[in-house]
């Protein structure tokens, strides 16, 4: 069953669509708001951001993930054609893997990312923010390969935090405990298949849960069962974007604009500039922006994606960064005060070459106290290491909180 | 000793790649020439197509370069002209044609003013096309901040304001519109603009309304053999005289030419090509491979597109190539009777267009995949001029046909009876015993060119002439210097600049590319 079938559907009229989760998203929505993520309904907070973000911290938090772009990728070309498209070498990522990459256009410019679900040996899922059905297409010439959009085939389920294998191991699914970080694999679930990666947006110890829609229901229902006394929580969208943040993953459109959405070509982003240079296997053969990466590579980037420590309290969103001589050094992409990190933390896209580690700015925060505005240059330094880094990340099996 | 990066592979071995062949050979390079055929020359090959007639499928030569003449020593390898500097006769049905020739034009009832406009039309055209001409043996300059690429760029539009005040206006007003308008604003005489705009679009995926339909006009004249600009020539022996005076070249300085040998695979170690594969399986090594095939062959089958980037695939896959031009030969027991057109006349450039409307709507059965049902025609009669095309007293009748389309709707296999049809009908409204005369044919629709000499689309130029293909954007940008983003891969063909028509110009100037390297 598809969620969406979008050929009885008027696009003119209706462009977002309910999840398969929506009945139960209904329910837990308490501030009855709902936003717009790609193709459908999304909840920003269902209650309080702040008790969400705690809850994937301190417990567990469900996020409905269904709106995330899905492409199926199969055919006995399905990896050199992966190869060509994405900067990553894919055949790495052995049956049951999951591997986190970018792809490029031909100036080597990131134009999303995403992660790649090597869900059975030559069959192979990637998951993105951006429809890229046009640009999956254009590459396929010369590949015997089929890609298929499945967007709407799947109902997904994001459960993050330290209780998460707990409850899915209450929940019934068995030897949960032994699926290391990016691995992923199938459970027979109450006679549905159910398919479940240690993957997730948070930094944190979590999964997500992948079935069919007409599972979806079920599958919502039985977690909170299994999670009541572990303290799970419907998570909007709101939490999610802090606990991203202080894991250091980026996003598109906040922290790098995708390459084909751009007018401006110049304010695109190449991996290197986002600090994604180890994604970028120069000796796995051609790939979409080899070219040009090796270029930059020689001559140097233009920009620096960095991780900011800053003084005070502040929150830094859409701050400028400027150095100790009071030059302008580039702008904050994401920021927060983050309650973990117990710091106001940002990520900032940095004119090169500055932005080593060590390195010292200033940022320019504009900030209100009931109304009335007020501006602060916090000393700030670029860190080397993420924010937040759990131990329990990597733990195979995970402790039981 | 030769060392292993010095040796060269060429696939293909028509005019450009025989060329090709020569220079980097004069120039100390191991080269090898696989040729799938059993003989070199491609579509420029003179082939018997009945028992004891002879034709090539290119039929007139008007591009080839003088430069490369002399620098290859084509003459002291074989090459005469058995007529040069052919004038064109613009048939009429009443016998009532026109003469055209480099300087003039006559007969019909053609009013003294259309005299003195094509003198006039003549002198800008031949300017223009001489600047087109000035670009066919250079390395195109790419839209780069590199020195070379600058300095090559401001040539081009030093030349291009050289023409003077007016004739710059005019360049620029009407180098991307069509012959049409050109034509009616110069001349009165339906069948001499009739004739003129078959110049324009023969071997095109064009009417003379389209745009572009004037660049494609220079582009033929911009030849400069035999003196006048676009002036014709019959090779003796037909055009194989050139392609074999070519491959002698090529052979005295050193390359190894193999016939027989068609190239399925170009072959990869890790990013560098490492050489080929033959259809027999038998492989090559080689760290240079040059390709005379066209650019969509060559990437998207011999290579692969997995080897390149995918816009660079896209680009080429991309590349619009259809060929429009069929070929007919026809075996004559003696010379057919063309109205009006006395004995000593025969042998000239005939052609069949006798009004610019009548093209026009020749071409539009080709936008929707139909041939036309009443064809335009340029006719040679070469066996006129050289007796060894034929058996004593017979003739040959060799004829460019448009509009056939390589995808015709209906399929060649079922449409090719009646286009046949529809040319002799043509033809006999023309030259009435024209039927009588004949004892065999061959018809070559564009799909036979492409399975015949490999030429995808069956477009003789590789991929369509026009501005958005020309110069620095052929065949695509990224490989418009000939190297292609494949290490150790050039393109050679007619595919790259300045385009197709036989002239050599692409192979030497890959040849070029080849050595800077």
């Amino acid at each position: 069953m598809r969620t969406v079938d979008f050929s009885r559907e008027d696009h003119y009229k209706n462009a977002v669509f309910p999840s398969p989760f929506h009945s139960r998203q209904k329910q837990h929505n308490k501030l009855r708001e709902w936003s717009r993520w790609s193709d459908y309904l999304s909840v920003p907070a269902y209650w309080c951001e702040s008790m969400e973000y705690f809850a994937g911290r301190n417990a567990c938090g469900v996020f409905d993930i269904t709106p995330m772009v899905k492409h199926l990728v199969t055919g006995p070309d399905a990896l050199p054609y992966l190869n060509r498209l994405m900067t990553r070498d894919v055949s790495k990522i052995k049956p049951g893997r999951v591997g986190y990459s970018v792809w490029c256009n031909e100036q080597g410019r990131v134009i999303d990312d995403g992660t790649i679900f090597h869900l059975t040996e030559g069959v192979y899922r990637i998951c993105s923010q951006e429809h890229q059905i046009d640009w999956f297409m254009t590459n396929t010439l010369g590949f015997d390969v089929t890609i298929v959009e499945d967007t709407h085939d799947v109902a997904g389920l994001a459960l993050q935090g330290p209780t998460s294998c707990a409850v899915l191991r209450d929940m019934g699914l068995d030897g949960i405990e032994n699926l290391t970080p990016f691995g992923l694999t199938y459970f027979d679930f109450h006679g549905t298949e159910l398919m479940v990666s240690r993957t997730g947006f948070t930094g944190d110890l979590g999964y997500e849960l992948w079935t069919s829609p007409e599972n979806a229901e079920m599958l919502w229902d039985r977690l909170f069962e299994a999670g009541e006394q572990r303290g799970i929580k419907a998570m909007g969208s709101d939490a999610l974007e802090l606990l991203r943040i202080e894991a250091g993953f980026i996003l598109a459109g906040a922290d790098f604009l995708p390459a084909a959405e751009a007018v401006r070509p110049t304010h695109t982003r190449s991996p290197f500039e986002l600090g994604l240079g180890w994604l970028v296997s120069f000796d796995k053969g051609v790939f979409n922006g080899r070219q040009a990466l090796l270029e930059e590579k020689q001559n140097g980037s233009r920009f620096h994606l960095v991780k900011l420590d800053i003084d005070g309290n502040k929150p830094a969103n859409q701050s400028f960064v400027y150095t100790k001589n009071k030059k302008y050094a580039g702008t904050v992409t994401s920021a927060m005060w983050s309650p973990s990190a117990k710091a106001s933390i940002a990520l900032a896209s940095l004119e090169a070459p500055l932005g080593k580690p060590g390195e010292e700015f200033e940022v320019e925060i504009y900030y209100q106290r009931e109304l009335k505005w007020s501006r602060v240059m916090a000393p700030a330094r670029v860190v080397k290491d993420v924010f937040w880094d759990p131990p329990r990340k990597r733990q195979t099996p995970p402790a039981d909180f | 000793m030769i060392s292993k990066m010095e040796s060269v592979i060429i696939i293909g071995g028509g005019h450009n790649g025989l060329a090709c062949a020569a220079y980097l050979a004069k120039a100390g390079r191991k080269v090898t020439v696989l040729e799938a055929a059993g003989q070199v020359g491609g579509a420029a090959a003179t082939r018997e197509f009945a028992t004891g007639y002879k034709a090539s499928c290119a039929h007139l030569l008007n591009l080839l370069d003088d430069g490369i003449s002399k620098e290859l020593g084509l003459a002291s390898n074989g090459l005469s002209m058995a007529k040069s500097g052919l004038n064109t006769i613009a048939l009429a049905t009443d016998g009532n044609h026109l003469t055209i020739s480099a300087d003039r034009v006559d007969g019909g009832s053609l009013s003294g003013e259309d005299q003195a406009a094509y003198k006039e039309y003549r002198r800008f055209m031949s300017k223009y096309a001489g600047i087109i001409a000035a670009m066919h043996n250079m390395v195109p300059p790419r839209i780069t901040q590199d020195r070379g690429d600058l300095m090559a760029l401001g040539k081009l539009a030093l030349k291009v304001r050289m023409l003077g005040r007016d004739d710059m206006r005019e360049l620029l007003r009407i180098a991307g519109i069509n012959i049409y308008d050109v034509l009616k604003e110069n001349f009165d005489n339906p069948l001499l603009k009739g004739a003129l705009s078959l110049d324009a679009v023969l071997g095109t995926f064009s009417g003379p309304r389209s745009n572009n339909s004037v660049f494609t006009a220079l582009h033929r004249m911009s030849g400069n053999n035999a003196g006048a600009a676009g002036a014709a020539s019959i090779p003796a022996g037909g055009m194989g005289a050139v392609t074999d005076a070519l491959a002698a070249a090529a052979k005295k300085a050193g390359a190894e030419i193999r016939t027989g040998s068609p190239v399925s695979k170009i072959l990869m170690d890790g990013m560098q090509v490492s050489g080929v594969e033959l259809t027999g399986g038998e492989q090559i090594s080689a760290t240079t491979v040059v390709s005379n095939a066209d650019p969509k062959t060559t990437i998207m089958e011999l290579l692969g597109a997995r080897h390149v980037e995918a816009g660079f695939a896209r680009k080429i896959n991309n590349i619009r190539a259809k060929g429009n031009a069929a070929k007919l030969h026809l075996a004559l027991d003696g010379l057919p009777d063309f109205t009006g057109v006395s004995p000593d006349q025969l042998g000239e450039r005939l052609v069949i267009a006798p009004t610019v409307e009548y093209v026009e709507l020749a071409f539009n059965h080709c936008k929707y995949g139909e041939f036309s049902a009443n064809p335009v025609a340029e006719i040679t009669i070469p066996s006129i001029h050289d007796t060894a095309l034929a058996p004593d007293g017979k003739h040959v009748l060799s004829a460019i046909v448009q509009y056939a389309p390589r995808n015709l709707g209906v399929g060649w296999n079922e449409g090719k009876g009646a286009f046949m049809e529809a040319i002799f009908n043509t033809l006999s409204a023309y030259a009435p015993d024209i039927r009588e005369k004949t004892v065999a044919s061959e018809l070559l629709t564009p799909e036979d060119l492409e399975n015949e000499f490999r030429m995808g689309g069956g477009h003789w130029h590789h991929g369509e002439l026009s501005l958005d293909q020309f110069l620095m954007l052929r065949p695509v940008p990224g490989s418009a210097q000939y190297k292609t983003p494949v290490e150790g891969l050039y393109f050679c063909g007619a595919g790259c600049h300045p385009g197709g028509g036989v002239m050599g110009s692409a192979g030497k100037n890959a040849a070029t590319a080849v050595l800077s390297n």
